[in-house]
């Protein structure tokens, strides 16, 4: 902002008449926008036949929302104060969050014991766990070897289908089948990975998302296999180890055999611990592979291909490893989704979920793994905040992932410490890391 | 024989329409170097307003004849053509010169909003509209089996190759279009010659938007339904249309177009219908195996 301060007086009456125009001119677009759709709604007659039903009060509303948000924006945009040292802030924040991650995964680890917490919030928990697992997976196929993969929910279908079918088909268990989801997803990730290993950027991700609707189209449509749009349902529930957690509470269940009452919030629990213990999997495999040769291989990957291939790392093996690994990942949160839901639809496995975990792990900061968390937990917590807002939710949504962007490009933990460090450690910029410094 | 030259008739219709929305894809690209996202949903919209105009002009008794039509695809246009403008300056050009991947973010969030804005406005319910213009040529008889060119397949095919002569004429020899080709080739260097970019950006976007507009207005008035998830699957053909001509070749996204229309119509008819999607996207996956740069493109050199 070049503007000058607030303090000079005789600056104020031109800034708010250039902040009135601006609000005027904003609030004329408004109205273009939605004197037609807004203004004039199409509704399905008795007859079956369409009529115009106009609400003129509702555009006014609108825009004059428009009109003083717009001036509230410009008025506040003209006051700011220029950025503060944000190295010092910067540094803070890295002080903090070396607290912060611990903290965060002490709370995870005691919240079902927390009073108060009720089946609600910890079926809502895992959910969130369930989406911060799928984050990182991807964060290894998008943030660490910068393959952009918009079809990641397909390995998540895979991993679903893959439990349900060999339960139903093959009475197999859900702990044998944790495995055979990640294997399977694993080698779907390869076999997708394959044709694609020359593509990048853009024609990566619609490929990539092409590979998720040609999945889930498949699906619906192989109505002897998967039962086409009426899902799978009566999949397995899961079992402690083979105790089945069961409310007649004989010797062979989980609750007889601790000698506990029998409530139905051990299974829940035992969910949230599992998903739990997955999420951290992720993380901790993620963590360590970093510094791995092949970890490394990604992330120069990610920042020159031409620069990575001359130094003589092998290119289709490099990709191929981040696609089965993400995916492998994926196929075990898909796992865990089908046995917690005990049905599955290729519902669940649309588009928008690619986008959301793409989201989340965008917003959180490529490559940062609190980052991550930390989105997902708002992304997902606050779209179950917003539940009251129904049919709205979506649209506060799709409106809240474009501010971000705006506002944060860089997601919202923006800078990490560098993986492998020579000499002395210090903190990397996001801003550098598309430029080769990370 | 007749019934594949029906088919042929049907795909080419069909492929105008994606070859419309394709141009807007592949413009974009060109200029910016992002997906935008939310074209698919653009062209969703600009079929809501047409099925608005439509409406309006059949409660003041207007609506019938080509005028009548030719005044739905100006307001869909116009008001559609706002859609793009907005979208651009909200959602994209704050992130100018950001990382790859934020305006890809926002294009998603962008096309989540456009899709909830209407299906909260317009109600999620599918709106069906009864044929507009019925009838057509007859060409061919053969047996039982007619082949029809319809009015309103005639009026697809004519009213896309005169939008597009427009357009092309305005690429080619107006001042819009010689800044817009500039941008293309260099974006940086077409500024230090004092083309306003910013400006030429927001003008693709408006042509864009309103090629997509038309698109939905015919979509709207051959198909007789407009739903506010239709843009997704119809955004994804024609950005394969893109893919397919040559990303950032005008003349190729038409030509991508009119294949992958061709090529679904086929498939639904001598195969099955429920897989014409997989069809769209294997030629996609298959294309890009071995034709990278696309039918048209020019070869990418890549620079150290």
């Amino acid at each position: 902002m070049t503007s000058p301060p607030a303090a000079a007086p005789h600056a104020f009456q031109p800034r708010l008449l250039a902040a009135l125009l601006d609000a005027s001119k904003a609030t004329a677009v408004a109205f273009g926008l939605f004197v037609v759709m807004v203004g004039l709604r199409t509704d399905v007659g008795p007859t079956g036949a369409l009529f115009l039903r106009t609400r003129w009060p509702d555009v006014a509303w609108l825009c004059a929302a428009v009109f003083v948000a717009r001036l509230a924006m410009a008025l506040w945009a003209g006051r700011r104060l220029p950025a503060v040292g944000s190295a010092r802030r910067a540094a803070a924040l890295s002080r903090a969050g070396l607290f912060f991650g611990p903290a965060l995964l002490a709370i995870a680890l005691i919240l079902p014991f927390v009073p108060g917490i009720g089946r609600y919030e910890l079926d809502l928990g895992i959910l969130v766990l369930t989406y911060v697992m799928l984050g990182w997976g991807l964060n290894i196929v998008v943030g660490l070897a910068g393959l952009l993969d918009l079809g990641y929910v397909a390995f998540y279908a895979v991993g679903a289908y893959s439990y349900a079918l060999l339960a139903q088909y093959f009475g197999l268990s859900f702990w044998i089948c944790l495995p055979l989801a990640g294997i399977l997803a694993a080698f779907w990730g390869v076999l997708l990975g394959f044709p694609v290993l020359r593509l990048r950027g853009d024609y990566l991700a619609i490929v990539t998302l092409a590979f998720g609707e040609i999945i889930r189209i498949v699906l619906l449509n192989w109505v002897e296999l998967t039962g086409g749009p009426n899902g799978i349902s009566g999949i397995p529930r899961p079992t402690f180890f083979g105790l089945p957690f069961s409310m007649s509470g004989g010797p062979g269940t989980f609750a007889g055999f601790f000698g506990l009452e029998p409530s139905p919030s051990h299974r829940v629990i035992f969910l949230y611990y599992l998903i739990l213990a997955l999420a951290l999997l992720t993380n901790w495999v993620a963590i360590r592979i970093r510094r791995q040769p092949i970890g490394r291989a990604w992330e120069a990957l990610r920042e020159d291909e031409i620069a990575c291939r001359a130094l003589g790392i092998n290119i289709t093996n490099t990709k191929l490893t981040a696609f089965a690994l993400g995916a492998m990942f994926a196929g075990f949160a898909g796992a865990f989704f089908a046995t917690r839901q005990a049905f599955i639809s290729p519902e669940s496995f649309t588009f928008i979920e690619s986008a959301i975990i793409l989201a989340i792990v965008v917003l959180g900061g490529l490559g940062s793994q609190i980052g991550i968390a930390v989105a997902a937990i708002i992304m997902i917590g606050g779209f179950e905040l917003f539940r009251d807002l129904e049919e709205y939710r979506m649209l506060v949504f799709g409106a809240a992932m474009v501010t971000i962007m705006v506002l944060r490009p860089r997601g919202l933990v923006g800078s990490r410490a560098p993986s492998v460090v020579l000499g002395a450690q210090r903190r990397i910029d996001a801003q550098h890391v598309s430029e080769g410094r990370g | 024989m007749a019934y594949a030259l029906q088919q042929l008739i049907n795909g080419i219709s069909l492929g105008m329409i994606y070859g419309l929305i394709a141009v807007g894809y592949t413009m974009v690209y060109g200029i910016i170097g992002m997906i935008n996202f939310a074209h698919g949903d653009i062209f969703m919209v600009g079929a809501f307003v047409a099925l608005v105009a439509i409406l309006m002009l059949m409660s003041g008794g207007l609506m019938d004849g080509p005028a009548a039509i030719l005044l739905v695809l100006a307001i869909s246009m116009a008001f559609t053509a706002l859609y793009g403008w907005t979208v651009e300056r909200v959602a994209y050009r704050p992130l100018r010169g950001s990382f790859r991947l934020a305006p890809l973010i926002s294009a998603i969030g962008m096309s989540i909003v456009l899709q909830n804005f209407v299906q909260v406005s317009q109600g999620a319910r599918v709106k069906p509209l009864e044929p507009q213009l019925p009838g057509g040529f007859e060409l061919m008889r053969d047996g039982n089996f007619v082949v029809q060119l319809s009015y309103m397949q005639t009026l697809i095919i004519v009213s896309t190759l005169a939008v597009l002569a427009v357009f092309t004429w305005l690429v080619t020899r107006t001042a819009l279009g010689r800044a817009m080709r500039a941008c293309e080739q260099d974006r940086k260097m077409a500024s230090l010659l004092g083309i306003n970019t910013d400006r030429t950006i927001s003008l693709a976007f408006v042509i864009g938007a309103a090629l997509a507009a038309v698109a939905g207005t015919l979509y709207l008035l051959r198909y007789g339904i407009a739903d506010f998830f239709m843009g997704f699957i119809v955004g994804v053909k024609a950005f394969t249309a893109a893919v397919l001509g040559g990303i950032g070749s005008l003349p190729g996204a038409v030509l991508g177009g009119l294949l992958i229309g061709l090529i679904e119509t086929f498939w639904s008819a001598y195969f099955s219908v429920q897989y014409k999607d997989v069809a769209a996207f294997g030629i996609l996956v298959l294309a890009l195996i071995f034709l990278p740069t696309g039918l048209l493109g020019r070869q990418e050199v890549e620079k150290v």
